[in-house]
């Protein structure tokens, strides 16, 4: 009997601590704190939390000699993952959190994220213009960009046998490219293509436009060498694949290894995915946060990205500094500001988010 | 409950046989609480309610988890998961069988470098085996060069990516699990009793037939088990050389997790495959012990 009870009541002391997390976990601040610009920054400290292999590996040891700011560099996997652990409690620990723009949009509304104080953020002026006004946060009031590209085609022109240009080259295939092409299948990026070749909006919440694109994407899985979101470029390369869909940076790692591989944004348009960096509500540290912000605005430390990762950055000054040879051998590196603002934003749809999770698991799991 | 399968024993006895177990039950039963009743009560208990949007969950009670279990959708890939993982443990099985036998009938020596050699594999890491079949069965692979130098085929033959390729991953993942287990029933036989059924004029087809088979299923069970359990909920093979279109319970629960954010879903898909498993091991255990104890009673 004693051993029932003391079961149950350690049920029950488990099922409170629980219920207790999870209602201190909404504990947004509304007012706008009033930062120090003469704060002490070496007698504060900072986690970041960033995607692996996204930075520099001398980022924390660079930042402190430059800010006397003790950094410690931490590595979430995915968007979900480090969201989950920023919504799990009220104090995750973490100061500053690399997000994809609609997560932070989401993050923002949530209250979890902290007003950007542009006075400790100066060099947001080596910002493009268009930087400043995307959708998911105008005026980059909670986040400031830190990459920025756009998804299409890559695709190797020895296979295909000519240059696609539509999302429907992807969709359904010529004949010889059956079993030939590979999708992605995370998040928002499993449907734009069907929503895109049919006219409709990568931000569709219409039941008929998603039933639509989940009939398209139905018929294009039994056309598919795979799903693939981490090694489609490899595919390419070793010729299983013609084309795969891609994100531009990602098929640069394909064109390193084959420079025959290209890439192309279907006629129909793409999206404009933005990597921000975003300051915690509940860091204790917020100078030394934007002071980080800062720093990484720095044309010279953001160039590392586009040289090193092979990604475009939404940094005026450090793109300029490009050397060009560079952008010859990765022409994605070359798509202009005009031609990435074409396309179009993916932003936080709220509650109707769990339409495009539940068109992912229907595609996924049906055979 | 002991005084049940000994209605005669005295009373006293029975208090005493009932009290002194308990000492050396208390490690196990506070272990099971702990690592096992606890959590698996916990993730009941999220069952019966709601997601939040960015994960974590609402407490807001509802049955809606359990009822999107029975969507036709979540039933095909369960069933698709238990046919998967029966055919592996079924070619695990046939395959293992054999090679158990032959390894039991070796010389010590021998005997010990073939054990080292069904369990070397599992001294590599799982994910850097499963990229070696992705080197194996993809077009430019050595299979299909081996294949097409033969003169066997013409053209490459696509393996990869297909439910097939999912089996054969699994059943080179598990099968030194169906191996072990079937060699340490086969080595236990009493080699006497084979001895006899060859002194009573059987073949030796036959002394395998009505001696060494029947004697040996306890192990084939607990292999098959072994096989079972960890192929029904494996997510990576399906995923790496599956080309993730032909999905698992294994990947339903971790894309609940990872990418849905629903927790409660996962939470009742998860506890689904435990009750499952749970299910199959009970059998299997109650099936193993009368054919244990049939034949000492018969």
């Amino acid at each position: 009997m004693t051993t029932t009870r003391r079961i149950v009541a350690a049920a029950a002391g488990t099922i409170a601590l629980a219920f207790a997390v999870s209602s201190c976990s909404s504990g947004g601040g509304d007012a706008v704190e009033t930062l120090d610009p003469n704060a002490d920054l070496s007698e504060q400290t900072l986690t970041v939390s960033i995607w692996a292999d996204y930075s520099p590996e001398d980022l924390a040891e660079k930042f402190e000699a430059e800010t006397g700011v003790k950094t410690t560099i931490v590595n979430h996997t995915t968007n979900e993952d480090i969201v989950a652990k920023l919504t799990a409690s009220a104090d995750s620990g973490i100061d500053v959190a690399f997000v994809s723009g609609q997560y932070a949009q989401a993050l923002g509304e949530q209250g979890l994220l902290a007003e950007l104080d542009k006075g400790l953020i100066p060099n947001e002026e080596n910002l493009y213009p268009e930087a400043l006004e995307l959708a998911y946060d105008p005026g980059n009031v909670y986040s400031e960009p830190y990459a920025w590209g756009t998804t299409g085609l890559c695709y190797r022109p020895d296979l295909t046998g000519y240059d696609p240009t539509s999302w429907n080259d992807l969709l359904n295939p010529k004949p010889e490219l059956v079993g030939k092409t590979t999708m992605l299948s995370t998040d928002r990026w499993l449907a734009e293509p069907a929503l895109k070749a049919a006219g409709n909006s990568i931000n569709t919440t219409d039941d008929d436009e998603l039933a639509a694109a989940k009939e398209q994407l139905l018929k294009t899985k039994s056309t598919l060498l795979a799903y693939d979101d981490t090694t489609f470029y490899s595919k390419l390369v070793s010729g299983e694949a013609a084309m795969v869909q891609a994100w531009d940076g990602w098929c640069n790692y394909g064109i390193a290894e084959d420079p025959s591989i290209k890439f192309v944004v279907p006629e129909e348009g793409s999206d404009l995915w933005v990597d921000t960096m975003t300051v915690l509500e509940s860091s204790k540290n917020k100078e030394a946060a934007m002071a980080f912000l800062n720093y990484i605005l720095d044309p010279e430390v953001q160039t590392w990205v586009a040289e090193n990762i092979l990604y475009k950055v939404p940094n005026k000054a450090a793109m300029e500094a490009l050397d060009p040879a560079l952008i010859e051998s990765y022409p994605t590196l070359g798509i202009t500001v005009d031609e990435l603002m074409e396309q179009e934003a993916i932003v936080d749809l709220g509650e109707d988010t769990l339409k495009y999770v539940d068109l992912n698991a229907e595609v996924l799991a049906t055979n | 409950m002991t005084s049940t399968n000994h209605p005669a024993a005295p009373a006293a006895r029975t208090v005493r046989r009932g009290l002194a177990p308990v000492p050396f039950l208390a490690p196990g039963m506070i272990y099971l609480i702990l690592f096992m009743a606890l959590p698996v009560g916990l993730l009941a208990f999220y069952t019966f309610f709601k997601r939040g949007r960015f994960g974590g969950i609402v407490f807001e009670f509802t049955f809606d988890n359990w009822a999107k279990l029975l969507e036709p959708l979540y039933v095909g890939v369960i069933l698709q998961s238990i046919v998967l993982a029966g055919i592996v443990t079924l070619l695990a099985l046939l395959i293992g069988y054999p090679m158990a036998y032959a390894i039991a009938g070796l010389s010590p020596k021998w005997r010990t470098v073939a054990l080292i050699a069904v369990v070397l594999p599992f001294w590599t890491n799982f994910l850097i085996r499963t990229y070696a079949w992705i080197l194996l069965l993809n077009n430019a692979g050595w299979v299909n060069q081996w294949l097409q130098g033969l003169g066997i085929t013409d053209a490459p033959i696509s393996m990869l990516y297909t439910p097939q390729a999912i089996v054969v991953g699994l059943l080179y993942m598990y099968l030194p699990l169906m191996v072990l287990p079937l060699y340490a029933s086969l080595q236990q036989l009493d080699p006497s009793l084979r001895e006899a059924a060859t002194n009573l004029g059987a073949t030796p087809w036959r002394a395998f037939r009505t001696v060494t088979l029947p004697l040996s299923i306890p192990g084939a069970l607990t292999g098959c088990i072994f096989v079972f359990v960890p192929a029904m909920s494996n997510f990576v093979i399906p995923e790496l050389i599956g080309g993730g279109k032909t999905i698992m319970v294994g990947n339903l629960v971790r894309d609940q997790f990872f990418e849905a954010r629903d927790w409660p879903f996962g939470a009742t898909l998860a506890l689904l495959l435990t009750i499952l498993l749970v299910i199959v091991i009970v059998v299997q255990t109650a099936v193993s012990r009368r054919l244990t104890e049939g034949p000492r009673r018969g």
